[in-house]
């Protein structure tokens, strides 16, 4: 990385701060990475100088701020390499996102008997809104099964397709075990059958090169909160010919064209999503973190995060009784682990007392913890900020849990 | 005499004090949820399991000579911890004493964060059905 570790870290204030007076460790960027000023800073400027409502008034402000807002849009489409930019949707995030495409495609497209697709390694913001769409409509949900190292089986998939599947829902990289699926051949072999794919990206944005395009998914959903941008903001992109055939998702202001009490006709591409006063701060903020990322490169960002991950990896692989939940040969530097037979609720106390954030539980994930028959595990999930001296601490931390439950 | 909800929770109060680290009074802690066994198997049982999505608390409560006896275990040992204190406080008080049980033991002695809903192991709801127990042994 152009920079170093002492500037970057300079940018994200929250990270000098301490919890029970030692110094905090961040490890757990899986559930919401910190933010760098230029976000918190951009979200202040807005209600300070620019605050109005998008898209109404014809006046200075409101041409201002529509202006910005649809700048995001603009750059969000070359983060996700999106064809155009009313491909792009605003959401809340991710769950949002999955919700809308259950909710508009989903109950337009899927009927009785047909099929729908998840893995076992599904955040349950991708397996409940397909749940709960296959009840409502008579639908059938299967599963990908997970080996033993976090890596899905594909050539179980390709039994699972057949002519009633409709969709196939897939996580970019597991939030709990780390896993990179290789999607782009699941989506392929989708397509070849006419199944339509929806990629979760919650944990993929920012790690790693997005290109909707070339992996030619037909929707993809990140959290603006996981990728150093604020909550309450998130993306949906969908292909131009799918988001035209699919029905409006909620009803309001700024997604229709004309409203009389016989009938309204609907907005355009993507304000027929966008129902109501969109999230406009939020948005110009996730644009300076999207801005940001692009500076320090995504490339970069990944291969340091590789390092911290390999580091983290081996350092773990040192301690005895140390079981790594996850193994598979792509993974992003997120890490779920057991120490013996001690139970993650009394490990992750501990760690916590040594002013480090790490998860533990079964991180909306149960299926998975059922899968390896664990009550849940600790995860530490890091990001290009993080230190291996910080590792080293956690290391101790380890250290200090087996002595006290031995 | 058997002693009240107060005295006991003086009692402990005062065992921890002896404790100025934190580590140290975990590892009391930690002592305490080893050893001691707290529920008949038999009633280790799904319908008298309280869910915490980290872990997971069995509780079974039985009225005799007009006290509620709980028993309770959990998966993981630091809510052991936490449980046989609650217990050795609540356990053979009368329904009206558990339903007035200030319980600011738990605060004094530092353990305070393991009863606040982020932790989501369970605590909360057992505090919450032991008092429900009370009331409904009370009203039969
Ligand atoms: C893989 C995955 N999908 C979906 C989500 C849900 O994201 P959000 O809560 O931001 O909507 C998460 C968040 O933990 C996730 O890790």
């Amino acid at each position: 990385m152009k920079l170093s570790i002492e500037q970057i870290r300079s940018e994200f204030p929250i990270l000098s701060q301490t919890a029970y007076g030692k110094p905090l460790v961040y490890f757990d960027n899986a559930a919401t990475t910190q933010k760098p000023v230029c976000v918190i800073k951009a979200l202040s400027d807005y209600y300070t100088s620019l605050n109005s409502n998008v898209h109404r008034g014809a006046h200075y402000l409101s041409i201002k701020a529509s202006e910005a807002y649809e700048n995001v849009r603009r750059q969000i489409q070359h983060f996700l390499h999106a064809g155009y930019a009313h491909e792009i949707v605003f959401t809340r995030g991710t769950t949002e996102s999955i919700n809308l495409v259950a909710a508009t495609y989903g109950r337009k497209f899927i009927g009785v008997a047909d099929e729908i697709i998840i893995s076992h390694i599904e955040h349950h913001s991708n397996i409940v809104p397909w749940q709960m769409l296959c009840e409502e409509k008579g639908a059938k949900l299967k599963v990908i099964p997970v080996f033993d190292n976090g890596e899905l089986d594909f050539e179980a998939f390709l039994n699972l397709l057949n002519e009633r599947t409709r969709l196939l829902a897939l996580t970019h990289v597991s939030n709990t075990l780390g896993t990179i699926v290789p999607v782009q051949k699941y989506i392929e072999a989708a397509h070849q059958c006419g199944v339509l794919v929806l990629i979760d990206g919650a944990q993929a944005a920012a790690h790693m090169k997005i290109d909707v395009q070339e992996l030619d998914c037909d929707f993809y959903g990140f959290s603006g909160h996981k990728a150093y941008g604020p909550m309450g903001i998130g993306v949906l992109y969908g292909k131009e010919k799918w988001l035209n055939a699919m029905p409006p998702y909620q009803g309001g202001g700024e997604m229709i064209l004309n409203v009389s009490f016989e009938k309204s006709t609907y907005n355009e591409l993507p304000y027929k999503f966008e129902a109501g006063t969109p999230n406009v701060a939020d948005a110009i903020a996730l644009g300076k973190a999207l801005e940001y990322i692009g500076e320090l490169g995504v490339d970069q960002i990944e291969k340091r995060e590789k390092e911290l991950l390999d580091y983290l990896t081996q350092r773990l692989t040192e301690i005895p009784d140390i079981r790594i939940i996850g193994t598979a040969s792509e993974k992003t530097s997120i890490v779920s682990f057991l120490i013996g037979e001690i139970h993650p609720y009394d490990a992750g106390t501990i760690i916590d007392r040594f002013g480090i954030a790490v998860r533990t539980g079964n991180h909306c994930n149960q299926p998975i913890m059922d899968r390896f028959g664990v009550p849940g595990t600790i995860r530490a999930s890091l990001a290009f900020y993080n230190t291996t001296e910080e590792i080293d601490r956690l290391i101790e931390a380890i250290e200090k849990v087996k002595q006290m439950f031995a | 005499m058997s002693k009240t909800v107060e005295d006991i929770e003086k009692e402990i109060v005062a065992e921890f004090d002896i404790y100025d680290d934190w580590l140290d009074r975990y590892n009391y802690l930690i002592e305490i949820g080893k050893y001691l066994p707290l529920i008949d198997p038999t009633y280790k049982i799904e319908s008298n399991l309280i869910h915490g999505c980290q872990s997971r608390v069995w509780l079974h409560a039985e009225m005799q000579d007009g006290r509620v006896v709980f028993s309770a275990d959990s998966d993981a040992v630091i809510t052991r911890g936490i449980i046989s204190l609650l217990i050795r406080a609540l356990s053979n008080q009368t329904p009206d004493d558990i339903m007035a049980a200030p319980l600011k033991f738990i605060t004094l002695i530092g353990l305070k964060e393991h009863l606040s809903p982020s932790r989501s192991n369970g605590l909360i709801s057992m505090v919450k059905q032991m008092k429900f127990y009370a009331l409904a042994f009370k009203s039969k």
